[in-house]
């Protein structure tokens, strides 16, 4: 399900594959001016993952050390209900539930978009290098220059762009090749993983355990502060990426061919990296960089719908559920004490498409 | 080439005998390697130098040609011999090993990393050749990353809840060819022997191969057997070489792409050149972290990453790559 706005040659050849995928196409009064594409099952996978989302939204706000029943929480969220409840829920829960949420559509679609414009399976955010150097960032700040807090986030958003900038510049050349791009980027990670390690390895140990665990990811302790400037990040890029992403199916076909479809290819490549490597770091700061997401949440949507194409849309809602259930299993499974979520978005995520994959090749599919 | 790769490989070897900390001369490493010295310099390069470089050149062996034959099994220029899992499943192995047992002695956490590895990928490969169509290389490589990110998460809560153990496996996780013990060398030593072999036999299969599944069976290579005995030596070289020194990245990804660049994708040429290159490049890599920080050294991974990595990118600008 995507949004197209742009006429012209592009709307021909994809309508045509449509048809073929049994799509359906509801148009505007303007006529192709403005058209949604609707395909049932994707609609369909896209309703259960939001319906999915909202029952662990709602075990999320209401269970933990101060349990609460759903017509509570709900009151407290509309502000009526006791002041605890409304201080429980408002002021610790649902921040922690909003940034959960919008980390995990973040990186799931980053995810997407990297695995389609690589086209390769691997070529995730993590592959490419972007966290590293949002790492590098960080241990920067927390070893070498021994700042805290705010610092932390800012050392990464400059760490991880410095990074995708290099990388972008040593893979230009006539035009950008997916291989490519994913080659200087394992070459660039493969430098920053060793200074990474060489950090951890020449600090105290209390020091470089504290850096472990911002390298992990974790929502413990996010608030408002984080989750409000995310929002207005996403606010502006999803939609960018969104839109871009229906041209992004042309480029299954190969670049010459897509080049042949009207489409500008390394434009459009430049854009969408640039929006996804955006909307990657935007998540980092939020929450350091959850490993994962942006690996498996393409693969299992892509498998859910049975879709060709990107699917951002089923890519960041799978993401955002493949996230916050991670959460809920980190804060209750080892309670009391408090994993933080990077532990289990690799075992939950990592168990559980490897369930997907034997379950698909037992049918004879893949 | 292959003349040029045994010059690098023994300039490598005299280089990690001689150079370090304490420079030897030429004719006391001589004298002291046939038996003749005595003293300071000749204790130096017997104790320390010998055991280092033989594991040097096992690690280096193993991760070249274990990184050669796994991208030649997926087909997959991003392949590397972590993928099937062994590097985390040896991981999580030292990690058990040294958070439950306590165990902090090298020659018995060398088992444990052997064990990881090869479980990991025996799951690896159950799991990748589940239903009809059996373990292609595609299924492979998605299953080793899941596996991989399951295995990680286990590491990562047990460093983060363990200080103890955080701190040992920080210092192995960086991989370094530091402080070989002779009896972990010698006890790794048959592994990797067998593992060159097996790998060096499936030349003419893989090369088949490459043509596609189809064309591959029509030369007359068992498209099953290949994969399975190209992975079983992939488990044997990079799990004995991690299980040794700690997983040393890149040198596996990196150099079997150097030696394609230079001969093309030949896997009778790529396969010998990238055992015999590999070890050189990390003799010279520990070589060169002996010397920039004195009297401190670099971890050989580091050295490695920040040598290898501006030529791969280079090389990778200049010219198309030889695809698989």
């Amino acid at each position: 399900m995507s949004v197209d706005v742009r006429p012209g040659p592009l709307t021909r050849p994809t309508g045509v594959a449509d048809r073929a995928r049994r799509g359906r196409t509801l148009r505007g009064r303007t006529g192709a001016r403005f058209s949604v594409r609707l395909e049932g099952r994707t609609a369909l996978v896209c309703a259960g993952l939001l319906a999915a989302l909202a029952a662990v939204v709602a075990v999320l706000l209401t269970t933990g050390d101060y349990p609460l029943t759903v017509p509570q929480a709900v009151s407290a969220l509309l502000g009526q209900g006791r002041p605890a409840d409304a201080f429980v829920v408002t002021g610790l829960r649902l921040p922690r539930v909003v940034v959960g949420v919008l980390v995990g559509v973040a990186l799931g679609v980053a995810g997407a978009v990297f695995q389609q414009v690589t086209r390769n399976p691997l070529g995730s955010p993590d592959v490419i290098g972007f966290t590293h150097g949002a790492v590098t960032g960080a241990l920067v700040v927390l070893l070498v220059l021994g700042g805290t807090g705010s610092a932390v986030p800012l050392g990464a958003l400059v760490g991880g762009f410095a990074n995708a900038a290099l990388v972008y510049a040593l893979s230009v050349r006539g035009g950008l090749q997916g291989y490519r791009l994913i080659l200087v980027g394992i070459g660039v990670s493969a430098v920053l993983i060793a200074v990474n390690n060489y950090l951890l390895t020449r600090s105290r140990v209390e020091q470089a355990q504290a850096a472990q665990l911002w390298i992990t990811g974790s929502l413990n302790a996010r608030g408002w502060d984080q989750a409000l400037p995310l929002a207005a990040g996403l606010a502006v890029l999803l939609p960018v990426l969104l839109v871009l992403g229906r041209s992004l199916t042309v480029l299954d076909l190969g670049d010459d061919a897509a080049r042949a479809l009207g489409v500008r290819v390394d434009r459009l490549k430049l854009a969408v990296l640039a929006a996804a490597v955006a909307v990657t770091a935007l998540a980092a700061t939020a929450a350091g960089p959850i490993a994962f997401i942006a690996l498996a949440a393409p693969q299992v949507a892509r498998r859910l719908t049975g879709a060709v194409g990107s699917g951002l849309v089923a890519a960041g809602l799978t993401g955002a559920v493949l996230l916050l259930l991670s959460d809920l299993a980190a804060q209750r499974l080892f309670s009391p004490v408090q994993l933080p979520v990077g532990v289990m978005t690799g075992a939950v995520g990592g168990l559980y498409l490897c369930w997907l994959l034997v379950a698909q090749w037992r049918r004879g599919l893949g | 080439m292959l003349g040029l790769a045994a010059l690098v490989l023994l300039a490598a070897v005299v280089a990690s005998l001689a150079v370090g900390s304490r420079d030897v001369p030429l004719g006391t490493v001589w004298d002291a390697l046939r038996g003749t010295a005595t003293g300071q310099d000749a204790l130096v390069v017997r104790e320390l130098r010998v055991p280092r470089t033989l594991a040097g050149l096992l690690v280096g062996a193993a991760l070249g040609l274990s990184g050669a034959l796994m991208q030649a099994l997926t087909r997959n220029p991003l392949a590397d011999p972590g993928l099937l899992g062994v590097n985390a499943g040896a991981a999580a192995a030292m990690v058990t090993a040294l958070a439950v047992l306590g165990l902090t002695s090298r020659l018995q956490l060398v088992w444990f990393a052997m064990l990881g590895a090869a479980v990991v990928s025996v799951a690896v490969y159950v799991i990748g050749s589940a239903g009809r169509g059996g373990a292609t290389p595609v299924r492979l490589a998605l299953a080793g990353t899941a596996v991989t990110a399951a295995l990680t998460a286990y590491t990562t809560a047990w460093i983060l809840l363990d200080q103890r153990t955080f701190d040992r496996f920080r210092f192995w996780q960086v991989g370094s060819l530091a402080g070989q013990d002779a009896a972990v060398v010698a006890q790794l030593a048959p592994f990797v022997l067998v593992g060159t072999a097996l790998g060096l036999s499936q030349v003419r299969p893989l090369n088949a191969l490459a043509l596609g599944v189809d064309s591959g069976r029509a030369l007359g290579a068992s498209v099953t057997r290949t994969r399975v005995l190209t992975a079983l030596a992939v488990t044997l070289l990079c799990g004995s070489a991690t299980a040794a020194v700690g997983p040393v990245a890149f040198v596996g990804l990196a150099v079997p792409h150097l030696v394609r660049a230079l001969t093309g994708p030949d896997q009778r040429w790529v396969l010998p050149l990238s055992t015999l290159l590999a070890p050189g490049l990390l003799l010279l890599g520990d070589v060169i972290g002996r010397v920039v920080v004195r009297p401190g050294e670099l971890e050989v991974s580091i050295v490695a990453a920040v040598l290898g990595a501006p030529v791969l990118v280079a090389l990778v600008r200049r010219r198309r790559l030889a695809q698989l």
